[in-house]
């Protein structure tokens, strides 16, 4: 498999303060990375390094083989724990407005066929993550749980090479996070997505990922702890999921292409 | 039941809302009927008869100089002086808040600008601005807009710029440039809060308008109450006022519903 992603030797400082420290990392394609490790660990700097948020310090991120700009971009998706929707938009218009942005640089509004196209791909989106129903409710009128749902079709609706989710179910009741657990597993699989998720659950993070990443200080100077970074210290590679999760789509394809 | 929790319905807070204003007019009638009582001729509280009088002289007898019906001659001008204010400023507000909120590089080159502005004392601009614009109604509804427009603008600013972040992230990585997330992330979000502004800027704007009628105008409501005062005519100056209040709340409850109807999800209803 090759690298979709790669951080080499990426460091991040604040100031004299090093969060970050020497984090070399290669993603593969449809690999489902999850990030744990304790608080002020650095993993969610890391995430705003790989959604172009933040630059590093030092270092390099590639994305297939190029320099990232130090810019949010169409290619890396996000759901982020809270306010990643519009609360000025109904679900729909909260789904559609990445295609109207793309298609429509002035305005960023559709009309006529258009309009009707992105629409009816807009409304599948919404379909496939149970979203059906609820087509023109707002998101005040949406449960945390239906609102992480329509951040996910939003965000997916332009075919990000990378999604990036960070602590999406954080906020969640328990049964809510087994559905969106299921769900995103079932997107994961369907639409072949890679997915990076940063999580404070170490039991989500092996339910879910085909690969743990631990962030921590490997060393720690207890006269100025702020000095050493963190980096990954453990990599769990879960083979099993990754081969089931290959299985199970070449015998999707091999049922398709059979009938 | 403790007082906190005690809830009034519709029919009971018109009852209650209505009872200090009845008070206050009963005292007024009281006040005045005694001091009629001793001098038939007073002028300081004059009677609702002498009001009604005096008023409708106004409203329906043209002024013998000018032929125009003095009431609606002062409320059209007055009304297109504040109209006119508004309009620019709540545009300005718009325009310029929006561009100061989402820009980082426009907010730190204007914004100390528009601050400096608001800092100035309006009516301490009036000299300049008569000077400058002349006595005619340039120069009014000017003072108006620079009255309100920078303390709207910055509100507009500010909740532009307190924006959640993680909604401008969103926006960029489904594909939004600059341009798009000003038409459709910001103004959207930016609009009810400008009718808000907008409505909490109606009492400060009838101050500068009733200021620049009352130092230099021919017409209008604010010029009719400073020039009948040299007659002591408070029978022509409290209906003004009263006037002036009526419809100072009739554009605040326009607005209110305005803000409702059109931006039903910024304020938690059930579309």
């Amino acid at each position: 498999m090759s690298a979709l992603l790669s951080l080499r030797d990426v460091w991040v400082e604040y100031g004299d303060k090093i969060v970050l420290e020497k984090v070399d990392l290669d993603v593969a394609a449809g690999s489902f990375v999850s990030i744990i490790g304790p608080s002020g660990a650095g993993k969610s700097s890391l995430l705003r390094l790989i959604l172009g948020q933040e630059a590093p310090t030092r270092g390099q991120i590639l994305l297939d083989g190029v320099p990232l700009a130090p810019e949010c971009g169409p290619d890396r998706g996000v759901v982020f724990q809270r306010y990643s929707v519009f609360p000025h938009l109904t679900a729909l218009g909260n789904t559609v407005f990445g295609l109207e942005c793309a298609q429509s640089p002035l305005l960023a509004r559709l009309f006529g066929g258009a309009r009707r196209a992105a629409m009816a791909e807009a409304t599948e989106m919404l379909a496939a993550v149970g979203l059906a129903d609820s087509l023109h409710l707002y998101p005040a009128q949406l449960s945390g749980g239906m609102q992480q749902r329509l951040a996910i079709a939003q965000a997916l609706i332009k075919r990000p090479r990378i999604l990036l989710l960070d602590e999406p179910f954080g906020a969640l009741d328990p049964g809510i996070r087994a559905d969106m657990h299921a769900l995103i597993t079932r997107l994961w699989r369907d639409y072949a997505l890679t997915i990076i998720m940063v999580t404070h659950d170490i039991r989500e993070a092996f339910t879910l990922g085909t690969r743990v990443l631990a962030l921590d200080k490997r060393r720690h100077d207890p006269h100025a702890p702020h000095r050493f970074g963190a980096t990954a210290v453990y990599d769990l590679p879960l083979r099993d999921k990754a081969a089931q999760a290959a299985a199970d789509t070449q015998s999707a394809s091999e049922t398709t292409g059979a009938s | 039941m403790r007082w906190v929790n005690r809830q009034i319905g519709p029919s009971q807070r018109f009852a209650l809302g209505a009872v200090p204003i009845a008070l206050i007019v009963l005292f007024y009638l009281f006040m005045a009927a005694q001091r009629h009582a001793v001098n038939p001729a007073d002028k300081i509280l004059p009677l609702p008869g002498g009001m009604v009088q005096a008023v409708s002289a106004l409203i329906f007898q043209p002024d013998p100089l000018s032929g125009n019906l003095l009431f609606w001659a002062d409320t059209l001008a007055s009304l297109q002086r504040l109209g006119l204010g508004l309009g620019i400023a709540t545009l300005m507000a718009l325009v310029v808040g929006l561009v100061l909120g989402v820009l980082p590089p426009m907010r730190a080159t204007f914004g100390p600008l528009v601050t400096g502005i608001a800092v100035i004392p309006p009516i301490a601009l009036l000299p300049i601005l008569f000077i400058a614009l002349g006595l005619g109604d340039t120069a009014k509804v000017a003072l108006i807009v620079i009255g309100i427009a920078p303390v709207m603008i910055r509100d507009i600013a500010a909740h532009v710029t307190a924006l959640p972040r993680e909604q401008i992230i969103k926006a960029q990585t489904l594909g939004a440039n600059s341009w798009q997330i000003m038409i459709r992330v910001a103004l959207p979000q930016a609009m009810p809060r400008l009718l808000q502004a907008l409505r909490l800027a109606l009492g400060p704007a009838w101050v500068f308008l009733i200021s620049a009628e009352a130092v230099a105008s021919d017409v209008g409501l604010g010029y009719r109450i400073f020039l009948v005062r040299r007659y002591l005519s408070m029978d022509v100056i409290i209906p003004y006022v009263a006037w002036i209040a009526i419809l100072a709340i009739v554009m605040d409850v326009t607005l209110a519903f305005l803000s409702k109807r059109m931006f039903g999800w910024a304020h938690g209803a059930n579309h």
